[in-house]
């Protein structure tokens, strides 16, 4: 083993660091006004957990098997002779080394740009709630490093999330990772006007996560019950084992050694995918177990991936700052479900019927979420449905079996929509500095919104940098060569086409719609004239936002030559092709279909040419309605996101809410306060006390001592009358006891 | 060897004298009201005693009831010791032994 590999912990332990650092010293690092200590520190981590991912990747360029470093026993339960023991294992593979340089790489440059970012957006609350300069160096004290203690966390969550060996420490990841979203969703929970929404973002976004956590849940249980360990590679080599072996065989087997089992007589037994596993009140064939454990994985994807039927949290999760979106709600941990899918992709290939479900739900919310997008006025609610969409492309591939085209997208997508994401944050930034430069010449007014494009257009003249890198990232996202995003999804578009053709269309059609509102957002927002005062006074946001901004530029421009699909280019297939046993390998010549490549390029095109001929030929002037809505009511359903909140208001949250009210008033306080609490148990409690109190205790038992009491004072007050003092009275009670004796023994003696 | 025959006196007359004696030590301890000729009394009713123990042990030939007599004697020595020495302290601080006036332990 490479020596490097042991380095593998400090991965964690940098950003861990960091937080640790920001939380007990940051208000001391924030020396004055314009201190960026705790940002810096916080970059610092992140870069050289950047650093350490490097040096495992060159270490696994010599030992591509990967290997998993033992780092702690987490616990260890002993029944009978059985023990359960979860150690923290630290897994460096191929796989969790593509998500490691994924997440620290693009962590570390939004982690730089945040330094710039959070600044002004202090600064933009400290105004909104017209602080003194005082007051607003003190929010800035508490809020500027507390931003980057969570972000740091976040990232050593991420962390542990892809470098785990077994599946309940990625769970610990996972659960992490939903805090720190919670923390950030809300980290404006008290902003004087929108802070309440914040909050019920956050609170929105753990709640539908629960549900998913839920299905993780299940699916580990099950798992263990199943294969009697959550170690990822034990539980392979038992899956593969039970397809022919007995569950009881299996059970024995780990990564290591497999054990020869004899096919003759399991088939016997009928032993394999039909044989049974017990759950003591059911029993299950393997088959249905396994089902049952991708679903319920499926479940968890959906809910932290943002898939139907659970993506309704990500738009509103856009309510945290840019930063937040970009690294956390569009780079990294939305595509956890992704990596978790493509980490069991052993069990998927095991259960065909999930694995096709996988692929629908991916194209499906692929689709819908490109038409919701289509219709949105909110420069990030825009980013956000782009976001669900691309992770349906990335759970439709990893649903097909191509984990390859899956993983190469998340890289990629990270590239781009972190970079879209950021830019847009660039323009939010340069837009509220115009409202602030305008508003204090009384044009300002409360219900400004910094981030509907209505308010935006004509930013080309005064964000030079912003609309280069924004284009780029755009142009990546739409699919055209040869930037990033062409090819990866391209990728999974042959892919489909040539599994599923269902899938394949489903996809293209979501394509050209993303294709049509980059085209939409880069027209009303950077070109025509702008349509308010805020617009017109934009500026270019500071070189530490501008200069990531470039690199992740650089980065959606060239990030395809990490998987052309050309002959001995193909180097991320290769290289996932050590840690994901089935991923589709195309063979060689098979790798680019010239069919699909045109099509989507096509389409692509096609659709930036007519956002063009509706936004561009004829830019939107202040105050007009978007063209699209000559749709009418289509328009509308769309701008409400096919209403899915409302449905779900009416179909669960309703319900639920009357539910909650009904066991609340009628339930808990009506029957169990007012009748079983105060009615029956003060009752029938004061009925016993008044017979304990009065005749049980005042009368027996304070009688019963009284008494007592009162004998003894009686008796001795007469037995008292006995002693008179006289010496002869003591001497005649003597004689008369000597004669009552001795009168007593002589009837005694003449008795006999 | 003796037995009873050779006694010049019979024990009963012995044992009632000792009685007699006893009788009247137990009267004088009753009715008189000096501290000093109730102790005589006293002395009285245990020399009645020693003489009934005396008597007895002649007649029964036990030399267990004359080493009492020893015991009995010692023991009246050291109460008139005891005695007096209360009986004078008594008188000391009262002017007076009449045990009708020292009734301070009344209840």
């Amino acid at each position: 083993m490479n020596s490097l590999f042991s380095l593998i912990p400090l991965v964690v332990f940098f950003p861990l660091l960091g937080m640790l650092i920001n939380i007990f010293f940051g208000r001391m690092l924030m020396a004055d006004e314009n201190s960026k200590a705790p940002g810096v520190i916080a970059s610092l981590m992140a870069g050289l957990s950047f650093v350490i991912a490097v040096l495992m990747f060159v270490a696994l360029l010599g030992e591509p098997e990967g290997v998993e470093v033992p780092f702690m026993t987490w616990f260890s339960i002993s029944a009978g002779s059985r023990t359960l023991s979860i150690p923290w294992t630290f897994k460096v593979d191929t796989l969790s080394s593509v998500m490691m340089l994924v997440v620290t790489g693009v962590g570390t440059l939004i982690h730089i740009y945040a330094i710039g970012y959070m600044h002004g957006d202090i600064d933009e609350q400290a105004s909104k709630r017209g602080l003194s300069s005082d007051e607003a160096f003190d929010l800035k004290r508490r809020r500027f490093p507390r931003f980057f203690a969570y972000f740091n966390l976040f990232l050593a969550s991420m962390l542990i999330l892809v470098t785990g060996s077994n599946y309940l420490v990625m769970f610990v990841g996972w659960e992490l990772v939903g805090l720190c979203s919670y923390l950030l969703i809300g980290f404006w929970f008290d902003d004087p006007i929108v802070g309440i929404y914040n909050s019920m973002a956050g609170r929105k976004a753990f709640v539908v996560n629960r549900i998913g956590d839920f299905g993780m849940v299940m699916a580990l249980m099950l798992i263990f019950w199943t294969f009697g360990t959550l170690q990822f590679d034990d539980v392979f080599a038992r899956a593969e084992c039970m397809r022919t072996a007995s569950q009881f065989e299996c059970l024995a087997v780990d990564a290591a050694q497999m054990v020869e089992t004899s096919p003759n007589f399991s088939l016997m037994f009928g032993f394999g995918l039909l044989q049974p596993i017990s759950f003591g009140a059911i029993t299950l064939s393997f088959q249905t177990v396994m089902i049952a454990i991708t679903l319920l994985l499926l479940l968890g994807a959906t809910g932290k991936s943002a898939q139907i039927p659970l993506f309704v949290w990500l738009p509103d999760a856009m309510a945290g700052p840019m930063p937040v979106s970009a690294l956390i709600h569009a780079a990294t941990m939305v595509t956890a479900g992704i990596y978790m899918i493509t980490r069991s992709n052993v069990l998927y290939a095991m259960a065909p019927f999930s694995a096709d479900t996988v692929a629908i739900i991916g194209a499906a919310t692929a689709l819908v979420a490109a038409t919701i997008a289509v219709a949105q006025f909110d420069i990030k609610r825009v980013l956000a449905y782009s976001t669900i969409s691309q992770l349906g492309f990335m759970i439709a591939a990893v649903g097909l079996g191509g984990y390859v085209a899956g993983i190469f997208h998340l890289a990629t997508h990270a590239f781009f929509k972190a970079l879209l994401f950021l830019s847009a944050g660039s323009v939010i930034h340069g837009i509220e500095h115009g409202h602030h430069a305008t508003a204090h010449k009384g044009h300002g007014d409360h219900a400004f919104d910094p981030q509907d494009m209505r308010n935006m257009g004509g930013l080309r003249k005064h964000m030079p940098t912003t609309i280069v890198v924004y284009i780029v990232g755009a142009l990546a996202l739409a699919g055209i060569p040869p930037l990033a995003g062409f090819w990866s999804k391209d990728e999974i578009l042959l892919d489909a086409s040539k599994h599923d053709p269902l899938i394949y269309i489903l996809l293209t059609i979501a394509a050209f719609f993303t294709a049509f509102y980059m085209g939409r957002q880069v027209w009303m927002v950077f070109f025509g004239q702008p349509r308010t005062e805020a617009a017109a006074h934009a500026h270019e946001s500071p070189p530490v936002m501008t200069t990531p901004l470039i690199i992740l530029a650089v980065l959606a421009s060239i990030g395809g030559l990490m998987n052309l699909p050309f002959g001995r280019l193909h180097f991320l297939a290769e290289w996932l092709r050590e840690s994901v046993a089935y991923a589709h390998v195309p063979a060689a010549g098979e790798g680019f279909s010239i069919t699909v490549a045109v099509i989507s390029t096509v389409l692509a095109l096609a659709a930036i040419a007519l956002s063009y001929i509706i936004y561009g030929t004829k830019p939107l002037q202040e105050g007009q309605a978007d063209p699209l809505r000559v749709a009418g009511p289509l328009f509308t359903f769309l701008n409400r996101k096919w209403y899915w909140d409302e449905a779900y208001e009416a179909v669960f949250i309703r319900p639920f809410k009357c539910l909650a009210n009904w066991l609340a008033f009628t339930i808990d306080w009506r029957f169990w306060h007012d009748f079983v609490h105060d009615s029956v148990i003060i009752q029938f409690f004061d009925g016993w006390a008044a017979i304990l109190s009065r005749p049980v205790d005042m009368g027996i038992v304070d009688g019963a001592v009284n008494g007592i009491g009162r004998l003894v004072a009686g008796a001795s007050s007469r037995l008292r009358r006995t002693q008179t003092g006289y010496v002869r009275n003591y001497a005649l009670a003597v004689a008369l006891g000597v004669v009552a004796i001795v009168a007593y023994l002589l009837i005694r003696f003449f008795a006999n | 060897m003796l037995d009873q025959a050779n006694f010049l006196v019979p024990p009963i007359y012995y044992v009632a004298l000792s009685g007699i004696l006893f009788i009247l030590g137990m009267v004088g301890v009753l009715l008189r009201r000096n501290a000093i000729l109730i102790f005589m009394s006293v002395e009285l009713m245990l020399n009645s005693a020693n003489l009934a123990f005396v008597a007895f042990a002649r007649s029964f030939l036990d030399v267990n009831g004359q080493v009492f007599v020893f015991f009995v004697m010692t023991v009246a020595a050291v109460e008139v010791a005891v005695g007096l020495a209360l009986i004078v302290a008594i008188f000391r601080t009262r002017r007076s032994i009449d045990i009708d006036e020292l009734h301070s332990m009344e209840g």
